[in-house]
């Protein structure tokens, strides 16, 4: 065998699975998207979709919701990190393992053993009447989603973070601090310009699966309050009338969305994918 | 400034770690309550062994799948690695490896569907009654298991000194005993890195599955099912369990990854 040939034996069985399952499925949602339930070309999913208040209320809340998250993570993310560059290489090995840890557990187990910590009658409140405190209503808003999401996706915020951080070289702290910069000036100057392609794959990390979640926006508010990712399934599995062609343009248009996003955190920093992709 | 960092890393891995934590102290619960707290007791573990027949079978699903898609996906994973590693044309690399990154960036919900409406249209057009069936959750899991092997991979491909093939044939390998010999030797973490993550992501994809998988039963489906109404115990004492296991997988990962690294140093 040549060369030539080699590098075909090789790629071949890839490149056929990948357009067969990756790419063909995607022509299916851009199909399903721009036909009606006859198969005739048209439009009107999308116009539906985009003239629906119904709709469009789900799809700012999602997009406001996830805001929130990928906000909140970031901001308890990026301390979490740095504070673990701090520690020694055996007590990062540790925090490292740590944080991967809860992600690996079962999403539903964990969403639903938070609603028993916070239900009227959960853990919280128990421990509220003990003490002579009124019961709170935790549950049912959109803030306790959104806590949901953070408490969910947190990891993703840290460990691209902690990546980059880690590998910052130390002499250029030191150097900053030989001339003159004080702890906020190093952090300003160096550490945080420097840790900026973690940062951004951090946000499109959680930001990403936090405006499709379906699973704790319903656990969390009895399904009283719905996200994107709850009105796609809702089209496919719940309604008495399934509706693929709606469920496919919502399914279009979120993942539109999340390309435009991705392009532009790839204009900020070109490793970007590469650097998201090895950490998870 | 120390204390208070360790205050602050202590109190995020608390939030991280409370559902679990609450979880494995209800596995003990003595009464038929996720919520109320009666007693010690190993009743429910005694029940999940005894009648948690469905969840057994549920978990015996998930465990085949996983082992399934994550060897497939290792195999194919790593051959693909090794195939990208040797492309010459820079545009044809950057397109597999675009490609490559479209399951892990696009949200699970529309990789699930995406792979939904093929199946049941091609089900439609063959007439085939179960179009959504095992095969195609294990085609599932492969295809979002491939990226993590690939990623892992490549970059110690990229390490590996690139003379070690030339060596290992001067030497008298042919280039089949060359690669075995020379290359995949100094790859393995990778592939083990890939594997471990293939299966664990497998084990505990909810999603994806959830649109794929016709009649066939994983546990992470069965409990979403459960969950529409109050949940018993033996639900927490099973994932207890599984807990520990992934807990002793992730040290396993871990001592692979740190003796890589200790063997990298020496090389140094």
């Amino acid at each position: 065998m040549n060369k030539k040939s080699v590098n075909l034996f090789l790629n071949a069985p890839y490149v056929v699975w990948a357009v067969l399952f990756i790419i063909v499925p995607l022509i299916f949602v851009a199909y399903y998207a721009f036909t009606t339930a006859d198969g005739v070309f048209t439009f009107s999913n999308i116009a539906t979709f985009f003239t629906s208040d119904t709709y469009m209320t789900v799809f700012w809340r999602s997009m406001l919701y996830a805001f929130w998250a990928t906000a909140i993570s970031l901001i308890i993310g990026y301390p979490f990190a740095y504070c673990m560059t701090k520690l020694g290489a055996p007590g990062q090995r540790m925090m490292m393992l740590l944080v991967m840890l809860p992600m690996l557990m079962n999403l539903i187990v964990r969403t639903y053993s938070w609603q028993q910590i916070l239900e009227r009658n959960g853990l919280i409140n128990t421990l509220f009447s003990s003490l002579g405190l009124p019961a709170v209503q935790f549950l049912g808003n959109g803030a306790v989603i959104v806590f949901g999401m953070v408490y969910n996706y947190l990891p993703f915020m840290i460990l691209p973070i902690y990546s980059v951080m880690s590998k910052l070289d130390n002499s250029l702290i030191e150097a900053s601090n030989d001339l003159g910069c004080n702890v906020f000036g190093t952090m300003r100057r160096i550490i945080f310009p420097m840790s900026l392609p973690g940062i951004l794959s951090g946000i499109t990390m959680v930001f990403v699966p936090c405006v499709s979640t379906f699973y704790i926006s319903r656990q969390f508010s009895d399904g009283n309050i719905k996200m994107i990712g709850d009105i796609i399934e809702d089209k496919f599995y719940r309604s008495s009338v399934p509706d693929y062609n709606i469920g496919a343009t919502i399914s279009l248009v979120l993942m539109v969305i999340i390309l435009i996003s991705l392009a532009i955190a790839n204009k900020f920093s070109d490793d970007g994918v590469e650097s998201g992709g090895v950490i998870i | 400034m120390k204390t208070l960092r360790h205050v602050f890393l202590g109190a995020v891995l608390l939030l991280l770690y409370a559902p679990i934590f609450v979880m494995i102290v209800f596995s003990f619960n003595s009464a038929n309550s996720t919520s109320i707290f009666e007693g010690f007791s190993l009743r429910w573990y005694e029940n999940l062994f005894l009648y948690g027949g469905d969840l057994f079978d549920a978990l015996r699903n998930t465990l085949t799948l996983a082992l399934l898609s994550s060897v497939v996906s290792t195999v194919l994973g790593t051959v693909t690695a090794v195939g990208i590693f040797k492309m010459r044309s820079k545009y044809l690399k950057s397109t597999v490896m675009s490609v490559t990154n479209i399951p892990m960036m696009n949200p699970e919900v529309v990789t699930g569907i995406s792979m939904m409406l093929m199946f049941v249209f091609i089900g439609r057009i063959l007439n085939v009654a179960n179009s959504v069936n095992f095969a195609t959750i294990l085609i599932a899991h492969i295809t979002f298991c491939l990226p993590y092997v690939i990623l892992n991979v490549l970059p110690k491909l990229k390490q590996t000194d690139e003379h070690l093939t030339e060596a290992a044939m001067d030497l008298g390998c042919s280039p089949f005993q060359a690669f075995f010999k020379a290359v995949l030797p100094s790859i393995t973490p990778g592939i083990i890195v890939g594997f471990i993550m293939s299966f664990t992501l497998s084990l505990d994809d909810f999603v994806i599955s959830y649109f794929t998988n016709g009649t066939y039963q994983t546990l992470p489906l069965l409990i979403y099912s459960m969950t529409r109404k109050p949940m018993k115990p033996d639900v927490y004492a099973l994932e207890s369990i599984m807990f520990i296991i992934i807990l002793v997988l992730m040290i396993l990962l871990n001592i692979i990854q740190s003796d890589d690294n200790k063997a990298k140093g020496v090389r140094k």
